[in-house]
């Protein structure tokens, strides 16, 4: 495919978010603003308080009795595993239970109090196993099971589960023959590195709503950033069609992937099915939200690098154990993201990767901002830095002499396409004044800068559609339906702004479609990957050309003129050959009338387009090789000025640099705005976050304990730059980049601290005690 | 639970209740008022996104009881927005795009309204100050801090 360069005025033009008119005031609806009225009933869950046990027994017939419960659901009726790529959970825990906040039972009552009460009178008799908390421990022969049966689940066929064990992935990557190479290196690095547990933290709890009617259909009102995928999850738990399922999904709180996928919704379904006629919700807590959906699972990772006099890296050994939690039916896959991403952004001759997706007892691992690429990248980029070092090269030329290029063949075997990640790593080093030393503000103070770079790919099945329609209204203007969800990243306004620039007419007065309605919206696969700018662009690009085409139909045949000849500007369609114009607001519905009023021409206008990558092939078993492992790469880099202060261990961001290779960016405020939102995640992992478990419980589950980043902890000065390398397949060459700006901050700030102090740490949060503790120990 | 009456002034009109004594400032209004653009986002008083004026200053309304509330005046995003030194602030959040999933916007707002209203000149400091218990996760909070100094330019 050819990039196409002819570039509307509307591409690349910072125009007003369509969303943040009612986000400013309060009106825009988030799911648990939707009213019910009286009839709602409320759902609570009661949890496992144990890491690892059997069930024995449950009985809910005291809870059924309290005056105000209106139903009382366990494992026993639903029998259905649930699971995106591996079906290895139920709605409700059934023999067993797996990690400390698995559901076990749920209330729906006339209130949250009554459904909170009912749930102490829920007795459950438990028989407690050996619990496992770390895939090193989990992957020993003698571990006990924790899916016994995981050799029997419905698995996607490019997911290897072990059967009999706790690996429930294993993704391989054979490329050359590291050991062969080992003897010519000048210098080779090993390290080890451990990337603890974090949570989402979207400000808005997950919340579902569901109701079902006389007739068995369901309705869900969820905060997600999947109805699509939700919905075709719920079908299959509960057996049903899909067509009688309908997710209307409004504007999500927050997202960032937790909100994919299907985690809590199914819940209050299983108790509207007991409920019919009333609309149940269940709202999580704070305290829930932390522990009992989805977190960023931990990941051991254990490395062998080298390369040559000259800096050429020449192999790596990479070994990953994802600690995918009690389910990893969404997990199995980010493991496979690591081993086809294994290599980091470079060019490496000989690679041998084994990526182990493990099951521990430990909170459930799915998707996060940056799909395990944050955690890859955290050991690869430290050991990139260390290897430099080791021949005597500077940082930033290593980099630039091994980053990948166009035609470069992969770890997989896939060639890869043009990308600035050269670009971006010198812009960063620049704007940083790599190579120049600073002098720190205070005597106890160092100085210190790092870099590091990254790529991402959207990790997805091979062929996750998106579909788009426009709808004319009377007076010309549009109406736009996608399946995409808005979670922040700004998805409908880059929608609207491609619609407007294809079709021509103006933007501003489109209407995006919502809230997504499964019965009402186009289909979309899931608002994940970053891939919506790219993906879903591409649709409603198409239905913009479609609709162009029936414009141009019908215009033509009632002017006898050639479609090619016109052209559609502002809302006017205008011929090149005769120079008559018509708004479309004249015929967008009713048409044009012939000549002497001999009939009518035309009709009601609804332009469709879709996209599907068919491109994506297969990769082998064994060696992790085939033709094309994923559709792109967007590649980026970022530097970081950092003092420590010697007395404290505190870190303090003086100067964080961005840099991403985004194709085009349609909106490049929107583009800028998720750079900023990304570094300041990935500054908070980097400095705050680890969820603290004992004995598989959560120690931390509040803000408080749990600390994200607030406005007194921003760097002082933040930068964000944009790389435009097109993308031969994406929207005038777009690709995605709402999760990169927080996959390479926790390696840069890592060399930063490197630089300024000497010490490296086995993984963040690089707390200040942590980094005090290690001052002392080197006596600094 | 016995239901007690009380009289709440929200934004300017006279509400009269019956509320459990247990019931949050936050829950009567989104619950009894449908008053929604008050969001909940941790019912611990820890991120603000619950942020309402009561008698002009702001509070957490998670972290106060419908009953404390009785004759006195409560302030929400809804009641606010009609006021123009809001709507400076709204203004200034749309055009920095210092909104993104907008959960945290209507504390943050709040928040921002009562700090300019006390000190119409406030420095970036004092403003990161004033936001530092409204938690936002999207926007890295640079471009909320740069909208309310040009809000208060303004």
């Amino acid at each position: 495919m050819k990039v196409e360069t002819n570039i509307p005025e509307l591409i690349g033009k910072d125009v007003q978010r369509v969303d943040v008119q009612d986000k400013a005031t309060g009106t825009a609806i988030f799911t648990d603003d939707v009213q019910f009225g009286r009839n709602l009933l409320y759902a609570r869950i009661k949890r496992s308080p144990h890491p690892h046990a059997l069930i024995k027994s449950i009985d809910t017939s005291k809870a059924e009795k309290l005056p105000g419960v209106k139903a009382v659901a366990t494992g026993a009726d639903f029998p259905k595993r649930i699971g995106l790529y591996l079906k290895d959970k139920h709605i409700f825990a059934r023999d067993r239970v797996r990690y400390v906040g698995e559901p076990v039972a749920g209330v729906a009552a006339v209130s949250e109090e009554v459904a909170e009460s009912a749930l102490d009178l829920i007795d459950v008799e438990y028989e407690a196993l050996p619990a496992i908390f770390h895939p090193h421990e989990a992957i020993k022969p003698d571990a006990i099971l924790i899916h016994p049966d995981l050799g029997e689940y419905e698995v996607a066929n490019f997911i290897f589960p072990k059967a009999d064990t706790n690996i429930s992935n294993h993704f391989k990557v054979r490329k050359g023959d590291p050991e062969k190479v080992w003897d010519a290196c000048a210098a080779v690095v090993n390290r080890k590195y451990y990337i603890p547990h974090i949570q989402h933290v979207p400000l808005e709890t997950h919340v579902a709503v569901a109701k079902v009617d006389r007739a068995g259909k369901v309705t869900l009102w969820s905060s997600s950033q999947s109805p699509f995928a939700q919905r075709d999850l719920i079908a299959k738990a509960l057996g049903m069609s899909p067509g009688n399922i309908r997710v209307i999904a409004n504007y999500v709180g927050g997202g960032f992937g937790c909100k994919a996928g299907l985690t809590m919704e199914a819940l209050p379904i299983a108790l509207a099915l007991k409920a019919k006629g009333h609309p149940v919700k269940l709202r999580l807590t704070r305290e829930e939200e932390f522990y009992t959906n989805f977190v960023r699972q931990a990941l051991a990772i254990e490395l062998k690098m080298g390369c040559d006099k000259d800096g050429n890296i020449l192999a790596l050994e990479n070994t990953m154990y994802w600690d995918g939690g009690a389910s990893t039916e969404y997990g199995v896959n980010i493991t496979r993201a690591g081993g086809y991403s294994c290599t980091g952004p470079y060019d490496i001759p000989h690679v041998k990767a084994d990526s182990y997706c493990v099951y521990t007892n430990n909170t459930i691992g799915g998707p996060y901002r940056g799909f395990g690429m944050s955690e890859l990248h955290t050991g690869i980029e430290q050991c990139v830095d260390e290897l430099a070092e080791a021949i005597g090269m500077d940082k930033v030329e290593f980099r630039l002499l091994n980053a990948v290029q166009d035609g470069d063949i992969l770890a997989t075997g896939m060639k890869m396409h043009p990308t600035g990640i050269k670009e971006c790593i010198e812009k960063v080093a620049h704007a940083v004044e790599w190579g120049k030393p600073s002098e720190p503000c205070a005597p106890n103070k160092r100085r210190g800068k790092g870099i590091a770079a990254m790529w991402k790919a959207p990790a997805m099945p091979p062929n996750p559609g998106s579909s788009a329609i426009i709808k004319l209204n009377e007076d010309g203007t549009i109406l736009l339906g996608v399946g995409g969800q808005e979670i922040g990243q700004g998805a409908f306004t880059v929608a609207a702004q491609i619609a407007a620039a294809t079709l021509g007419v103006p933007y501003e007065p489109i209407r995006v479609i919502g809230p997504v309605d499964t019965d009402y919206s186009p289909y979309e696969w899931q608002t994940v990957a970053s891939r919506l700018t790219w993906s879903m662009g591409n649709a409603v690009k198409e239905a913009a050309l479609d609709t162009r085409r029936q414009i141009f139909e019908i215009v033509s045949q009632a002017w006898g003129e050639e479609a090619k000849d016109l052209e559609i500007i502002d809302g006017v369609v205008i011929s090149k050959a005769s120079e008559r114009e018509i708004p479309l607001k004249d015929f967008a519905v009713y048409g044009i009338p012939k000549n002497n009023f001999e009939g009518w021409i035309g009709g009601p206008i609804y332009g469709r387009g879709k996209f599907m990558p068919n491109y994506v092939t297969g990769l082998d078993k064994d060696t992790g090789q085939g033709e094309r492992a994923v559709v792109h790469y967007t590649t980026g880099a970022q530097a970081f000025e950092i003092e420590v202060d010697l007395d404290s261990g505190k870190i303090e961001i003086i100067h964080a640099v961005s840099a991403f290779d985004v194709g085009r960016a349609i909106n490049p405020d929107l583009v800028r705005a998720q750079m900023e939102g990304g570094i300041v995640q990935g500054i908070s992992s980097t400095i705050f976050e680890q969820m603290i478990f004992k004995d598989g419980q959560m120690q931390n589950p509040n803000f408080v304990d749990y600390r994200i980043a607030t406005t007194m902890d921003l760097p002082k000065r933040i930068e964000s730059i944009i790389v435009e390398v097109p993308q031969d397949d994406g929207p005038w060459g777009a690709r995605g980049v709402g999760e990169h700006p927080m996959v390479p901050t926790i390696a840069a700030i890592a060399n930063a601290i490197y630089d300024a102090v000497g010490i490296r740490m086995e993984g963040p949060p690089f707390t200040a005690e942590k980094i005090f503790t290690h001052l002392k120990m080197k006596d600094i | 639970m016995e239901l007690i009456k009380i009289q709440v002034t929200v934004n300017g009109s006279k509400e009269i209740l019956d509320v459990p004594p247990n019931l949050s400032l936050l829950n009567m209004l989104r619950e009894n008022l449908a008053l929604t653009g008050t969001k909940s986002g941790c019912e611990a008083g820890e991120c603000g996104a619950c942020t309402v004026l009561l008698e002009g200053e702001p509070v957490n309304s998670c972290m106060v009881l419908a009953v404390e509330c009785s004759g006195l005046s409560v302030e929400t995003i809804e009641g606010l927005s009609e006021k123009e030194a809001m709507k400076k602030l709204q203004n200034a959040f749309i055009d920095l795009n210092a909104i993104q999933c907008g959960f945290c916007t209507p504390g943050m707002l709040i928040s921002a309204f009562a700090l300019l209203k006390r000190n119409p000149d406030s420095s970036d400091e004092e403003i990161r100050m004033a936001l530092l218990g409204n938690l936002c996760r999207c926007t890295g909070y640079e471009r909320i801090i740069d909208a309310v100094k040009k809000a208060a330019r303004n």
